[in-house]
């Protein structure tokens, strides 16, 4: 049986909406990995400081403000500061196809737009995470 | 309404009518059939189904006639007939010069209303050259950092002829007092300024999560504010009590109507507790609801709404203005309802729930641009959400006759449903020490996040179809509509003008005037009256709000309310 999986879930930026990133913790949860959620209104450093702390294997992030390509590459670098570029980075909101492609290039392991399955990013997370571990 | 006789005549067929259909039942067309709030559905509704339907009287005292307590079927005597209900759409973006430019557009395309979306460094206090601002600046709505910014969105419109709607909460004082300021550089008397502030805090400690101050301190601004309008803005909609939110946090249509008018009752009760005549606030008290995609759950729950609203404040609070019983509101269609796939199938989604809030009797109206789940809406777009409405009022002739579904056995059934449904969580609200407890305590946002979830199942598990996301879907779709990007020249430009309008002020008159709103802050006189005074001296909306934060302090969501389900 492998270890755990552990996700720290996050909403940065000034954006409120937390249906989805509660959604997609109660998925997580149910399909028996281990969920930290930090809430609202965290910044690129607190997150980052978190999931070290929380020792994670993936970090989600929740935008639905449009201000995802200024706080994706923030938390990237502060990962980098951090040393902390193994733990897997992925969002998901309301994100255009071209800052969706720029994300996923730029370091962001998967950005999942509207209407995706819960089962997909967690089919995902699984497949991503026991890659790495090997 | 029905004779004895009838009903028991009904009852024998009934009996042998279901005997038949049994045969038939066996094979479904769907494994459940259920509302968009997983409400399971009779197949079947007769007069049998309906409430008081041995009873002549519960026609006069539940249903009645539109106009008349307890408006069940409309706030007004002739509805539609007299007037469509206003065409309002929201919109807001980048700078001020660019949105009133959407503005002067939406104008000329025969709106009627305007509606001003901000984005989220004015929604929470901060000016547009904060740290915390950052990449949000004109995002998901105009920056409005002082007057001056408010002089331009507004520059060549008449305030004396324009109903303005602005969603805004937290920082709704400094919005209202800025537009008030334009207002007299305009020469127009407050008397005249016409519109909606939304104004409440409530849902966003429950809901949307835009808040700044702890629950007390807000809720003294808004009556603050309630008061100033009693006297100086009588035509100002003080609050726009608001459902939208909670629902598009994943609630039920019981959850939306009940939460919604609960919160409501509490404004209700903190303006009577802060000396306030119930009837000089509550005529200007108006409600704001979502119309989601389940057709008729949507019209019963406005109906519902309406009787609710008017039992409770006749009753209850002991209004004696007709005006103040009436559950006026405004309705946008469900943003959480719409796909990012195959979008252009948005559009039937729209047309049918705005139809749902026509047939409800909203006063107002907006609907969603097609395009809302990929960004902010494209010109296009919002011409052809505008047209959904202007369509709905000129060609289906929906509107020509009242609230026409009433007497449906199936929709007073449902109507009636939602009413007990609601009164029972007003129940369990005051059993768990009332709406503030409740939000301290995690109650409503559990309840949201449990329904949420479950929807979510429902459609993972097939039990629910949305079409083009889980069922009927085009393997390799490619988005085809132009997408609105906001530059990021908007933020920089907005900084700099931030930064220009602080430099050039007279330094002397806004440090008074903030002195004199920390005072009151400390104190017990009128915010509103202090922001006003703010706001003539142009100070901004972030250095307000960092006083405000460091009086009164922020508010932290509780642990119990970030519970997924």
């Amino acid at each position: 049986m492998p270890d755990k999986i552990r996700v720290l879930l996050a909403k940065p930026g000034l954006d409120g909406h937390d249906r989805g990133i509660k959604v997609i913790a109660a998925a997580f949860r149910d399909a028996g990995m281990e969920v930290i959620y930090t809430g609202l209104r965290q910044t690129p450093p607190m997150i980052v400081d978190a999931a070290v702390q929380e020792d994670v294997d993936a970090i989600g992030i929740s935008i639905l403000s449009g201000a995802h390509m200024t706080l994706f590459p923030a938390i990237l670098e502060e990962m980098k500061a951090k040393d902390a570029e193994d733990i897997l980075l992925f969002g998901g909101g309301i994100i255009p196809e071209e800052d969706k492609q720029e994300l996923e290039k730029i370091g962001v392991a998967k950005i999942f737009t509207p209407g995706t399955p819960t089962e997909e990013a967690i089919q995902f997370l699984r497949r991503t995470i026991a890659e790495r571990k090997k | 309404m029905y004779s004895k006789n009838l009903l028991e005549k009904l009852k024998a067929r009934l009996a042998k009518w279901n005997e038949t259909a049994e045969k038939t039942r066996q094979k479904k067309s769907k494994p459940r059939f259920f509302t968009v709030s997983s409400v399971d559905i009779d197949e079947l509704y007769t007069p049998r189904s309906v409430k008081g339907a041995d009873n002549d009287q519960y026609y006069l005292d539940h249903i009645g006639l539109p106009g008349e307590y307890p408006y069940t079927r409309g706030v007004h005597h002739t509805m539609y007939r007299t007037r469509l209900w206003t065409m309002r759409q929201f919109a807001g973006m980048g700078t001020p010069r660019q949105t009133n430019e959407r503005f002067k557009y939406i104008l000329k395309s025969g709106g009627t209303g305007l509606s001003t979306a901000f984005d989220l460094p004015t929604l929470m206090g901060y000016d547009s050259d904060h740290i915390r601002s950052l990449g949000e600046v004109g995002k998901c709505g105009v920056a409005v950092d002082s007057l001056a910014d408010m002089e331009i969105l507004f520059d060549g419109i008449d305030l004396s002829r324009v109903s303005t709607s602005m969603t805004i909460n937290s920082s709704a004082s400094m919005a209202l007092a800025f537009y008030l300021c334009v207002a007299e550089k305009q020469g127009v008397p407050f008397e005249q300024v016409r519109g909606t502030l939304q104004n409440d805090i409530l849902k966003e400690y429950i809901a949307q999560k835009e808040f700044i101050f702890p629950p007390k301190p807000s809720i003294r601004l808004i009556t603050d504010m309630m008061e100033y309008c009693t006297k100086n803005v009588p035509q100002w909609n003080t609050i726009s009590i608001s459902g939208y939110h909670i629902r598009e946090a994943g609630a039920t249509a019981v959850q939306e109507l009940a939460f919604t008018l609960a919160d409501g009752f509490q404004y209700v009760e903190s303006a009577i507790e802060a000396g306030q005549d119930v009837d000089e606030f509550a005529p200007r008290l108006s409600y704001f609801f979502n119309a989601h995609s389940d057709f008729f759950e949507e019209i019963a729950k406005y109906r519902a709404a309406r009787r609710i609203v008017a039992k409770r404040m006749k009753h209850k609070y002991g209004a004696k203005d007709e005006r103040s019983w009436l559950c006026r509101f405004h309705t946008q269609t469900a943003g959480c309802s719409l796909t990012a796939q195959q979008p252009e199938n948005n559009i039937v989604r729209v047309a049918l729930q705005a139809l749902s809030g026509v047939l409800g009797g909203t006063q107002s109206l907006h609907t969603n641009s097609m395009d809302e789940t990929l960004a902010l809406p494209s010109e296009k777009a919002v011409k052809i959400a505008l047209r959904t409405q202007q369509i709905i009022a000129h060609e289906s002739g929906v509107g020509n006759t009242i609230d026409p579904l009433a007497g449906s056995y199936f929709v007073e059934a449902l109507t009636d449903k939602m009413e007990a449904e609601a009164e029972a969580y007003f129940e369990e609200i005051e059993r768990r020490g009332g709406v503030l407890e409740c939000i301290e305590e995690g109650f409503f946002q559990r309840e949201i996040a449990r329904s949420a979830y479950r929807f979510q199942r429902e459609i993972e598990e097939e039990q629910r179809i949305i079409v083009g996301v889980n069922d009927y879907i085009d393997e390799g779709e490619e988005i085809d509509i132009p997408v609105l990007k906001i530059d990021k020249q908007v933020e920089v430009d907005q900084v700099a003008f931030v930064q220009k309008v602080r430099a050039e002020r007279d330094e002397a008159a806004v440090k008074a005037a903030l002195a004199k709103l920390r005072e009151v802050a400390r104190g017990s006189g009128n915010t509103f009256e202090a922001i006003l005074d703010c706001s003539r001296a142009y100070g901004t909306l972030g250095e307000m709000c960092d006083l405000l934060r460091e009086e009164w302090g922020e508010y932290v969501e509780p642990p119990s309310a970030m519970v997924a389900s």
